[in-house]
């Protein structure tokens, strides 16, 4: 390949040039103009990304063009790599020609469709899909033996290396794109929190300095916004226009630290919208919750179990059905993030029956496991099952957000990975609210949706891929790049075995933390392979990761998927007023002004609430009319009428 | 109408009355049976009943006779930036009498920074001298701290108040935070009170005001454009929520939209304790008129929440009310004048809002609910007089026919038609909201504390007979189940050893300002309080312990759990 790895890919999120028209033609046109050295007639794989006789081939194994791959199977579901010259050493990464990497006989599983080829990779990126492909000696090749092929996951929501009060959340970038890997991910997207007070820009690029050094596979960054004013809007402009940032988070809880006011949360709104990014919520009323866990300190609970009691679901409820109706308001497309509990997801399910754009993302925690263990006896153990908001103790919740996420309410998943060690929780040993929130989930993530949903027939692959992966990469604009397996994409893909069975624990997981929440749960369903920018980075069970390969993967604003509608709808949403003549009869003196329109509430520094505004202001009493009349002064009886001005009485108040 | 008896003194004997061969209608059944009433109370009911001479007898031939309407919400003689509504108590409650409501419950409205008991005395000084029927007081909670809480309780103990509102709209006026909700919400759980909600995100209105003028609409148009009927739903939702956290009983006022009353139903079937009130112009009329050319009354429609643009709204409304998933009725009535309204002449932000109904109330419901079919005559008397009798906790007293009730009571006449009209009306205002309404059903007769006040389309009412009627706490009505609550929801620890493993240090103080009893001062603090760092650990652990065999598990770059010296206790270890 002419343009090696280091000059053409990882300018971190430029788009290579055949890929800037791509998404937005409708499927049926060719997609790209593919003419690389490896071409031998132009066009030939764009009908083979959609082969529909290999559909079928796919089906009827005895199709006579797959016969002569599954002939020569001693193992059926092993996989083979193997190098067509025998010279190169398997794990010399670093080798200019380990770039080129073939899979045979694969099924090819993406969000709407599943069907056999080979696919063939250079330089990080898929080349050609088909049968019989052309390809220079040197390749490495996977024999799949019909195994599934699917893009590598997306976990749309980590916060490794998470600061916390002078402490850090245990799995750094390194760790935790380490365990993302071993579990089939291939991308992340990390949240950056900037302390209120400190600039998002400044904290922006502290995140990409970590991530840029330590990140083992692609990234991207949300933004979480913890403070409002007008500095902040101006530098999400910058964070749009210059970073490759879409999504900001705000949070309606945590109270006097990160909590946003309803005018706040407004207003972030608008702008978000009007940038054209995604508005990310942390939904839960961080009012009761404060006022609950004072109650239930009052109370004597100082244990986990106090998390829970303090953050009911129906906190969480109420705060996702404000932000959507805030959403709505401001017609800005809306992301729920960690939906844990079933009441909050039925609300967005509800809203978006109603019409609403609005997407849940449930996380590992709650599709795997639920709240019972807060009351657990072993301290640690409860304590490292604390986040917010909490795991539901509902036992039935898992099931319940598992259907949701099939039938397509629920549509993208995360991991809201950011676990504590013992230690650092035990910060909070007499204090529930001071424990350090998070859970781990990033390694366990595609196992237990495969184990949860589609072993037990709640949803097929394709929709697997469509939640962990294809979904994400739209609503983050990252759609065809990541999210599917198409020529052209990024080559992180993920060789599924679905018959795989492991029993998680923490003695064998790849995050840091002692505990882990997942415990003893036996999923099936799990990576064989999983290739990321075009490597093998996990084969046989072991992990070759390399710290600091992560590029940074930049988002343009306006995701199709998102805000197609939300564009059509600003369009019809014009307000007009109605056209009347001057009203022009009698004029009530008032002398205090009532509803001060002070809306704007742009300082989260100031919200002082001029304690006692409902002063009378006496210089500002009345209206001066034009046309003032003799009688206005005249107290009103009872049953006053309107009496008719001198001139005549303007029709425009007259009765009926 | 006849007297029995020789003796023909109406003043001595008009308080004795016997109402015959009426069907006496309750919430719970219809019977046939004659009442017999004397000093305001209903003595006897059956057949033949025996009474004392000089009494007046009215022939019912059969019509239905039905406790008096309770209108619980009204603002009589409200001040409004030093004018004032143009029907006080007077006007006011001769209009309800003309439309077959015997009591009305007002809302006290203290200005933000007054003291409550002030406010309530005042209110109770307008309306003891001019209310022509009985009346009780809600108190209206504007502003939150220490001395308000105490005032409250007095309320509740000696002045016979039993319900206050509060507000989830006007913001910088009125608005009181989540945090200052959760507050009253659990003061008046312990007291026995019922807290009522005028339900709307205020912060969101504000900035939606905000924009509607920007783009230069100033009509009342702009009022219904700026409160969409989703911040109804979502102030409702928010409002159960707290209720249901706090586990008080919950009275959301003035159910406007669909979506607010959906909230109200899926609520009740979760089992939480709130109550609907939709009031005669959202039953009865809807928010197209805000369009309408005539400023003026456009202007007469204005009123918060705003009556629904959507049309089928109001027979949506009456649907719930009829099948119970909304509970009590009121009018909210609160009339200005046009040139009152004209203030906001420029800037529909400063049209001072409030719709008539008083008067319309009854007749509109039986019209819309009970001639469609929707409801029957005993759901009727429930939802114009029972249900509110029992939120008050003045059931049976008022609300039923039953004896020693109130002799409280309305002759209906169910074939009688009127078409409404500001001409004929009873208020002061120049406009109706249900101008030119034909409705079907209206009040024959109406005795209130045993007098009849209005026979033959003729109104007796007389100024500053009303009595204040005062509500005592805990409603069987709407605590019976909130106590039942409040004994299973004890929370309970769970009993653990002490951890005495490692801890880490941590600089930040998180989440510690939890009260909000301070209105005046929410100033946040996300400053680093750098002076409280890290826990002083009774069993410091050593720096450097020697690992035991069972901690090596090959977890790379990871922090391991430092052994404390004494060894590793079990409380934390791994399971």
């Amino acid at each position: 390949a002419p343009d090696s790895h280091s000059t053409g890919m990882s300018t971190a999120g430029e788009v290579p040039a055949f890929f800037k028209s791509m998404g937005s033609d409708s499927p049926a046109r060719p997609r790209q103009k593919f003419c690389g050295m490896f071409c031998p007639v132009e066009g030939s794989s764009d009908s083979k990304t959609l082969d529909f006789d290999a559909l079928s081939a796919c089906r009827g194994k005895s199709d006579g063009r797959v016969i002569d791959r599954q002939t020569d199977i001693s193992q059926p579901r092993k996989v083979e790599i193997r190098e067509s010259t025998g010279k190169e050493a398997l794990q010399n990464l670093d080798d200019k020609r380990s770039d080129r990497l073939l899979i045979k006989g694969a099924k090819i599983v993406n969000d709407d469709q599943s069907f056999c080829a080979d696919i063939y990779m250079e330089d990080g990126v898929i080349k050609q899909i088909g049968e019989n492909l052309i390809v220079p000696g040197g390749v490495k090749t996977i024999d799949a033996h019909g195994g599934m092929l699917m893009p590598g996951g997306i976990d749309v929501h980590t916060r490794f290396q998470m600061p916390d009060r002078g402490m850090t959340a245990a799995d750094d970038f390194y760790q935790g794109t380490k365990a993302a890997l071993a579990g089939g991910t291939t991308m992340i997207i990390d949240h950056v929190i900037p302390e209120p007070g400190i600039s998002l820009i400044s904290a922006f690029e502290q995140w990409r300095e970590w991530a840029d050094s330590k990140s083992c596979c692609d990234y991207s960054l949300h933004v979480d916004i913890t403070e409002w004013h007008k500095g902040i809007q101006e530098e999400m402009e910058t964070l749009v226009k210059d970073h490759g940032v879409n999504s900001f988070l705000v949070y309606l809880a945590y109270k006097d630290i990160f909590q946003l006011t309803d005018s706040q949360v407004y207003e972030v709104f608008s702008v978000i919208r009007d940038l054209g990014a995604i508005a990310q919520v942390h939904a839960e009323n961080g009012d009761i919750v404060a006022e609950e866990q004072r109650r239930i300190l009052e109370q004597g609970i100082t244990g986990p179990e106090g998390h829970v009691l303090s953050r009911p679901e129906e906190v969480e409820a109420e705060a996702v059905n404000r932000s959507v109706t805030v959403a709505n308001q401001t017609n800005c497309p809306l992301y729920v993030t960690k939906v844990m509990s079933k009441s909050a997801a039925d609300v967005i399910a509800q809203a978006r029956k109603k019409g609403t754009v609005v997407y849940g993302e449930p996380i590992t925690a709650s599709l795997g496991t639920d709240g019972s263990h807060y009351w657990s006896k072993n301290w640690a153990k409860a304590a490292a099952y604390v986040t917010s908001p909490p795991l539901s103790p509902d036992p039935t919740t898992p099931d319940y957000l598992n259907s949701l996420l099939s039938c397509g309410d629920l549509q993208v998943t995360g991991s809201a990975h950011c676990p504590f060690n013992t230690a650092q929780r035990a910060v909070g040993k007499d204090d529930f609210s001071l424990i350090p929130e998070g859970v781990n989930g990033t390694e366990e993530r595609m196992s237990i949706i495969w184990d949860k949903c589609v072993v037990t027939g709640k949803m097929d692959e394709n929709q697997f891929v469509a939640v962990t992966s294809t979904n994400a990469a739209k609503i983050f604009n990252l759609y065809p790049r990541k999210g599917r397996i198409a020529v052209g994409s990024d080559a992180d893909l993920v060789l599924w075995d679905p018959d795989l069975t492991k029993i998680i624990s923490a003695k064998s997981h790849n995050s840091t933390v002692e505990y882990n929440i997942f415990e003893g749960t036996e999923v099936r369903g799990g990576p064989l392979v999983v290739i990321s920018q075009g490597k093998i980075v996990l084969e046989e069970g072991n992990l070759h990761a390399t710290e600091g390969s992560g590029r940074y993967v930049a988002r343009k604003p306006f995701p199709d998927y998102v805000y197609k509608r939300i564009k059509a709808r600003s369009r019809l949403a014009e307000l007009r007023g109605v056209p009347r003549g001057l009203y022009d009869g009698p004029v009530c003196e008032v002398s205090v002004t009532p509803k001060t329109m002070t809306p704007a509430s742009s300082a989260k520094t100031s919200p002082a609430k001029q304690p006692n505004q409902p002063v009378r202001n006496l210089h500002q009493s009345g209206f001066s009319l034009s046309g003032a009349q003799i009688d206005d002064n005249v107290p009103r009886r009872n049953t006053q009428r309107i009496v008719a001005p001198p001139g005549g009485r303007a029709n425009i108040t007259s009765l009926g | 109408m006849s007297y029995q008896g020789k003796k023909n003194i109406p003043k001595i004997t008009s308080d004795r009355l016997l109402i015959k061969g009426g069907r006496i209608v309750n919430d719970d059944q219809s019977f046939h049976a004659d009442i017999y009433m004397e000093d305001g109370l209903i003595k006897q009911i059956g057949d033949n009943l025996i009474v004392p001479g000089g009494v007046k007898t009215i022939e019912a031939n059969g019509k239905m006779v039905i406790p008096g309407g309770i209108d619980i919400h009204t603002h009589f003689q409200m001040p409004y930036r030093g004018t004032t509504t143009v029907d006080d108590f007077n006007q006011g409650s001769k209009a309800a009498l003309a439309g077959g409501t015997t009591m009305i419950v007002d809302h006290v409205i203290p200005e933000p920074g007054t003291s409550l008991m002030e406010a309530y005395d005042q209110w109770r000084q307008w309306a003891d001298e001019k209310t022509c029927c009985d009346y009780s007081l809600h108190v209206d909670i504007t502003h939150w701290n220490d001395s308000v809480k105490q005032e409250v309780d007095n309320l509740i103990k000696e002045k016979g108040v039993n319900s206050f509102h509060v507000y989830m709209a006007y913001k910088d006026y009125y608005q009181m935070s989540n945090s200052e909700l959760y507050e009253v919400f659990t003061f008046l759980a312990e007291r026995g009170g019922i807290a009522q909600v005028h339900a709307e995100n205020g912060e969101i209105i504000a900035e939606e005001q905000a924009r509607m003028l920007q783009m230069g609409i100033t009509g009342p148009e702009g009022h219904v454009l700026s409160r969409p009927e989703e911040l109804e739903a979502e102030a409702v939702f928010r409002a159960i929520t707290i209720a249901s956290q706090t586990n008080c009983p919950l009275y959301v006022t003035r159910v406007m939209s669909k979506s607010a009353a959906d909230i109200i139903s899926q609520a009740r079937k979760k089992g939480n304790v709130v109550f609907g009130e939709p009031i005669t112009a959202s039953l009865g009329t809807d928010g197209t008129h805000y369009w309408s050319k005539n400023w003026a009354k456009a202007a007469s429609f204005v009123t918060s929440p705003p009556l629904s643009p959507d049309p089928t709204t109001p027979d949506y409304l009456n649907t719930l009310l009829s099948s119970g998933d909304l509970s009590v009725t009121g009018s909210a009535h609160c009339t200005f004048s046009v040139a009152q309204k004209a203030i906001g002449k420029d800037d529909f932000t400063q049209i001072p809002e409030g719709v008539n109904g008083v008067e319309e109330r009854m007749a509109l419901i039986w019209d819309k609910a009970v001639t469609t079919g929707k409801m029957d005559e005993n759901m009727f008397v429930a939802v114009t007089s029972t249900n509110a009798a029992k939120i008050l906790n003045l059931y049976p007293r008022k609300g039923r026919i039953a004896v020693g009730s109130d002799a409280d009571l309305v002759i209906w006449d169910t074939d009688s038609i009127r078409t409404i009209t500001a001409k004929t009306h009873n208020s002061a205002a120049e406009y109706n909201v249900f101008e030119g309404m034909e409705l079907r059903g209206a009040p024959l007769v109406v005795i209130c504390q045993g007098k009849i006040v209005l026979e033959d389309g003729n109104l007796h009412a007389t100024s500053g007979v009303g009595r204040f009627i005062p509500c005592s706490p805990f409603p069987d009505f709407a605590y019976k189940r909130v106590k039942a609550r409040k004994q299973l929801a004890v929370l309970r620890a769970v009993p653990r050893g002490m951890y005495d493993g490692p801890v880490s240090e941590f600089s930040m103080s998180r989440g510690g300002t939890p009260s909000a009893s301070a209105r005046t001062s929410p100033t946040k603090q996300p400053v680093r309080n750098l002076h409280q760092s890290g826990f002083s650990l009774a069993g410091n652990p050593a720096p450097c312990g020697p690992p035991t065999p069972d901690d090596v598990p090959i977890r790379p770059a990871g922090r391991r759990i430092v052994v404390p010296p004494g060894g590793r206790s079990n409380i934390t270890s791994l399971s």
